[in-house]
């Protein structure tokens, strides 16, 4: 692709500044109680997008910090225009309202206790009429594509995810880096086996020991918990299936994915937004749909998601961009592969290619193109939950 | 036809990137970094995705894949057999 700098997409520029390339209006239940409301209330309205969810109900400290901040995240990200909370009661419902009202778009509360099902369902329909009816006048302008936040995690990986799928999101990321771009990666116990080549990687001291913060403690989980060496789990069977032995090996596998040029720029807690430009670390799981939720409530655009085996998953708010370097996967799951880059590993491409195939499809994608999970309805929506509650 | 692809040099695993490879079949490998061309010969039937071992190891050994240490041995490997969970564990957990 030539001349990334001077690239543009037709995106929706939001009240705070912020470049989008959906127009989602989202019915959020803020807990499991209000996911028949807000069902509801999405099937009222055409175009309103309920996100039910089961949580949300008895958590506490860090564990609850971390839902409100997924669901006023999802509520901020670019691709949303608007929209429209149910809760129990209104205390917890008031706060990811404020917490959405800060980026300036518009965002409405509702809540069940007092009123009933049927009466908050039809405040909130009215609600989301008016919401989804200015929505539908938003028009695309031009967009640099720095603008653009790109966020990236692999999914039922096998060994071609190393050979080809992940160093081709390697050379997208060198060159939307290059631009000045925010970029995102994570699956932090994916990094095993590999945490050296990551920590180089790192741009300051302060970031390097931040990650291995980060890293350690998600290892303190593991040590703590587990039963065996992990060989059922992660890898997981998918991956074991598709030729991947240990979780070193997926580790230099999955950090393929950062390039060669790429630092890292700073390190986020699970679902925090970055405040600078570049490529940063957030700790996350490694379950697709868990870390693509992540990356959404962060505040990511667009998302390159290679696969080996064929993971399936999108997100209701933020589209996965499917890529793809085993034959036999792009020809028995085509529908859900966004690019072949099969062609790597029978060396009729080379990466440089392969990687600017991948920011055309970008591009398209920006521009309003639909990936293979937009159109199979895939919107997994899956919170991280960090322990029990209370 | 390249049959099995290597990350770099030194490895002692290739990825077999082929459907159909069986037991006793020539194979040609390429060497990504470096681009160098190696031929041998399979010793097992090996499902595309999996790998080749490209030595002989003993229990103990440590593989390498991408220059870096992916997990140790844990029952002898001829060159040219199939390598995975039958034979080699991490070392992390």
């Amino acid at each position: 692709m030539t001349n990334l700098k001077d690239a543009t997409f037709m995106g929706y520029r939001r009240e705070n500044g912020r470049v989008g390339i959906r127009n989602h209006v989202i019915i959020l239940p803020l807990d499991d109680l209000s996911n028949a409301a807000c069902e509801a209330v999405a099937h009222n309205i055409k175009g309103a997008l309920a996100i039910p969810h089961p949580y949300g109900r008895l958590q506490f400290g860090a564990d609850l910090d971390l839902h409100f901040r997924t669901l006023i995240g999802t509520g901020c990200n670019p691709n949303v225009a608007g929209v429209v909370v149910i809760g129990i009661e209104p205390q917890w419902t008031g706060r990811v309202v404020d917490g959405i009202k800060a980026s300036g778009k518009p965002v409405e509360g509702f809540w069940i206790e007092g009123n009933g099902d049927t009466a908050t369902i039809a405040a909130a329909s009215k609600a989301a009429y008016k919401m989804v009816k200015h929505a539908s006048t938003l028009q695309r302008s031009p967009a640099k594509l720095s603008e653009l936040w790109v966020s990236t995690k692999c999914g039922e990986s096998d060994t071609t995810s190393g050979c080809g799928a992940n160093p081709t999101v390697g050379n997208a990321f060198d060159k939307l880096y290059d631009i000045g771009s925010t970029l995102v990666f994570g699956e932090t116990t994916e990094l095993t086996g590999g945490e050296h080549l990551v920590e180089a990687r790192c741009r300051t001291p302060e970031v390097k020991a931040k990650f291995r913060q980060m890293f350690d403690r998600y290892q303190d989980v593991i040590e703590r918990h587990k039963t065996s060496d992990l060989s059922d789990s992660q890898p997981t069977k998918g991956n074991i299936a598709g030729g991947l032995t240990t979780i070193e090996e997926k580790a230099l596998g999955n950090i393929q994915k950062i390039g060669k040029r790429c630092i890292v720029d700073s390190v986020l807690d699970k679902g925090e937004e970055p405040t600078i430009s570049g490529l940063h670390f957030m700790d996350s799981s490694s379950a697709a749909a868990e870390m693509v939720t992540l990356c959404a409530a962060a505040g990511f655009a667009a998302h390159f998601f290679p696969t080996g085996q064929g993971n399936v998953i999108g997100n209701p708010i933020l589209p996965v961009i499917k890529l793809c370097a085993n034959p036999k996967t792009v020809r028995t799951m085509a529908e859900h592969i966004d690019v072949d880059v099969s062609g790597i590993l029978r060396r009729e491409e080379n990466m440089d290619t392969a990687g600017d195939k991948l920011l055309d499809a970008l591009m398209r994608t920006a521009n309003g193109e639909l990936t293979a999970a937009e159109l199979l309805g895939h919107r997994e929506f899956v919170l991280t939950r960090l322990y029990e509650s209370a | 036809m390249i049959h099995f692809v290597v990350h770099e040099p030194g490895d002692g695993v290739g990825v077999v990137v082929v459907e159909g490879v069986k037991a006793g079949a020539d194979l040609t490998g390429w060497v990504m970094d470096g681009d160098i061309t190696l031929k041998m010969k399979s010793e097992s039937d090996i499902p595309i995705g999996h790998k080749i071992s490209l030595n002989d190891f003993k229990t103990g050994d440590t593989v390498m894949k991408y220059g870096v240490d992916i997990g140790k041995v844990v029952a002898p490997i001829k060159k040219g057999e199939h390598l995975h969970v039958q034979n080699v564990k991490t070392k992390r957990w």
